[in-house]
């Protein structure tokens, strides 16, 4: 318990110093009919205000209708300013794998990723594992939507691979796909990435059937905090370069423990 | 051959001191006020294509329509829910105001009315029409036209005119361009009406000669769209409602921010009062009054027109 409390605050950086607790604006005060040019396609800078009602507004409208993945992303972006994605980037920059991923900057889509030549790897493997948990749960790699709200460029991207990631998290954890696991791996981001929108989605327990809440709160929330704060930063992880790799090592290497039952 | 003039009946409906006497008044002429928000120039001289606004951004001419069914094939199945959201619901006051003092329906001794509704996709006029002039004058008979250029919400019109048993001998429903109203011929029009349409016609000149071309002489032309709110501590507040929250609740409601975006910027570019009013005047049409009457504050106006007599 000592040592998950010391990995806890290790993760958050309050002893080394917030690494740059930069105004959540890197604009001048401006107002939505004069908006500052977009920094990157796709950009709205918005104000503290606006960002304010979008994740209070998406916070509410996806409790209540969590098939609106697209407002899951807003509340994601607009909570992770400020500190939250920054420190996310500061990890990427601190591991060598993590700058390659910055510079390289690789995208998961069904073009960059062949579900063909995933379906043909040897089971067990990375890709194997994530291609089938695609085709069970019958979506593709293209279903995450654009970051739009984030102003920094390379922050806008740490969080677009995160989100595109996170298909491969399932093959990493082994969560089974029931939506208690699915809220399970969200207590393994939050515990790993620090996303706070990862952490408000915990509250989705509230919507589970009793069955289904006692299993994820006994079975799955306790392996995924405790894996989420003991292994190393999974967001490091260059997925492109693990596909052949074997799960079980991964696992190993990570810091993961065996999925649960 | 010269039917009565349906303008003197329709427009003395209206409790407005704006009456028009039968011979048509030449309105004097207003210097209009600078427009800030001109469109670009007409041609671009680099290509031969013109180039017209889309919202804030600038597009080809022939593109514009394109990108405007895609803005309503988008929005179309939570219109209604976005226009009670946005305007809460103060759009439906401003359409019950604009049919009633249109006062569509056969006169005492008169014939029926035959109305097109241009841009009504949804049926949201045409069904008050179609019930007023039923409630009021007892006429079944009158018809409505309902064009739009995005056939998707001609489908959700004609979903709710099944849904809501109304007679489809009164009510039809047809794709048409405002700017040409090809399918429609000259001088068979009683009533024309636009609400919320013509800020997104590419050429708004081209679409106010083409309803001059459709009415009857005597006809009236009516268009209910959003206008320029003329205090300014009062536009302050406006636009920054408008381009802070409508936009997200685009997203939140309707998934679309882009959608909605591209609304309150068409918003923002459409003419002033006075100079929209002089557009109808070069038309060809005759303003009634001062050619427009503001609601709320000048959010919305509603603008009239009358084809002068032969």
């Amino acid at each position: 318990m000592g040592s998950l409390v010391r990995s806890a605050i290790g993760r958050t950086g309050i002893l080394r110093g917030f690494p740059r607790i930069v105004s959540a604006s890197q604009f001048a005060p401006f107002t939505s009919p004069s908006r500052p040019p977009p920094n990157y396609e796709g950009h709205v800078p918005l104000t503290i205000p606006e960002r304010g009602l979008l994740a209070m507004g998406s916070a509410v409208m996806s409790l209540l209708n969590p098939r609106r993945g697209d407002l899951i992303a807003a509340l994601g972006e607009a909570t992770a300013t400020p500190y939250f994605i920054y420190r996310l980037r500061d990890v990427m920059l601190s591991s060598p794998t993590g700058r390659k991923i910055l510079k390289d900057r690789p995208r998961i889509n069904s073009a960059t990723m062949s579900m063909e030549r995933l379906r043909s790897l040897p089971d067990g493997t990375v890709g194997r594992e994530y291609a089938a948990w695609l085709d069970k749960e019958g979506v593709s790699p293209d279903t995450r939507s654009q970051v739009r709200y984030i102003d920094d460029p390379e922050c806008a991207y740490v969080m677009q691979r995160y989100r595109e990631c996170h298909d491969f998290y399932h093959a990493l954890t082994g969560l089974p796909i029931v939506v208690e696991g699915e809220i399970a791996l969200k207590a393994f981001e939050f515990a790993n990435t620090l996303i706070p929108m990862t952490g408000l989605s915990m509250f989705a327990v509230a919507r589970l059937k009793p069955e289904e809440r006692r299993r994820a709160l006994t079975t799955y929330f306790p392996w995924a905090i405790r894996n989420g704060l003991q292994a190393k930063e999974v967001i490091n992880i260059y997925w492109e370069e693990e596909l052949e790799t074997d799960v079980k090592e991964l696992r190993k290497r990570i810091g993961l423990e065996k999925p649960p039952e | 051959m010269s039917a009565r003039p349906l303008s003197r009946g329709l427009l003395s409906a209206t409790p407005s001191k704006h009456l028009c006497s039968i011979a048509p008044r030449v309105a004097a002429l207003h210097s209009t006020p600078v427009n800030l928000n001109q469109p670009p120039l007409k041609n671009d001289q680099s290509s031969s294509e013109p180039v017209t606004h889309f919202g804030f951004q600038t597009v080809k001419e022939s593109l514009k329509a394109t990108r405007v069914a895609e803005v309503f094939s988008s929005v179309a199945s939570s219109y209604d829910t976005m226009n009670d959201v946005m305007s809460f619901g103060i759009h439906r006051l401003w359409k019950d105001h604009f049919v009633r003092s249109l006062n569509p329906g056969r006169r005492p001794g008169g014939r029926p009315m035959s109305i097109l509704d241009v841009a009504g996709g949804t049926g949201d006029i045409a069904f008050r029409m179609l019930d007023h002039s039923e409630k009021v004058s007892g006429d079944r008979e009158t018809t409505v036209l309902c064009a739009d250029i995005n056939a998707n919400m001609l489908r959700e019109g004609e979903k709710r005119a099944i849904q809501n048993g109304y007679d489809p001998n009164r009510i039809s429903f047809r794709v048409e361009n405002a700017e040409t109203l090809e399918s429609i011929p000259d001088s068979s029009i009683d009533l024309y009406t636009i609400s919320f349409g013509i800020r997104n016609v590419t050429r708004i000149p081209m679409a106010l000669k083409s309803a001059h071309r459709v009415l009857k002489p005597g006809g009236v032309f009516a268009c209910l769209e959003f206008s320029k709110v003329s205090s300014a501590p009062l536009d302050a507040i406006y636009q920054q409602y408008s381009f802070s929250v409508i936009p997200l609740m685009g997203q939140l409601v309707a998934g679309d921010r882009d959608s909605y975006q591209y609304l309150v910027e068409s918003i923002k570019r459409f003419p002033s009062q006075l100079e929209f009013a002089r557009m109808i005047r070069d038309a060809g049409l005759v303003n009634v009054g001062k050619g427009y009457e503001e609601l709320t504050f000048g959010v919305a106006s509603i603008w009239k027109g009358v084809k002068p007599l032969e």
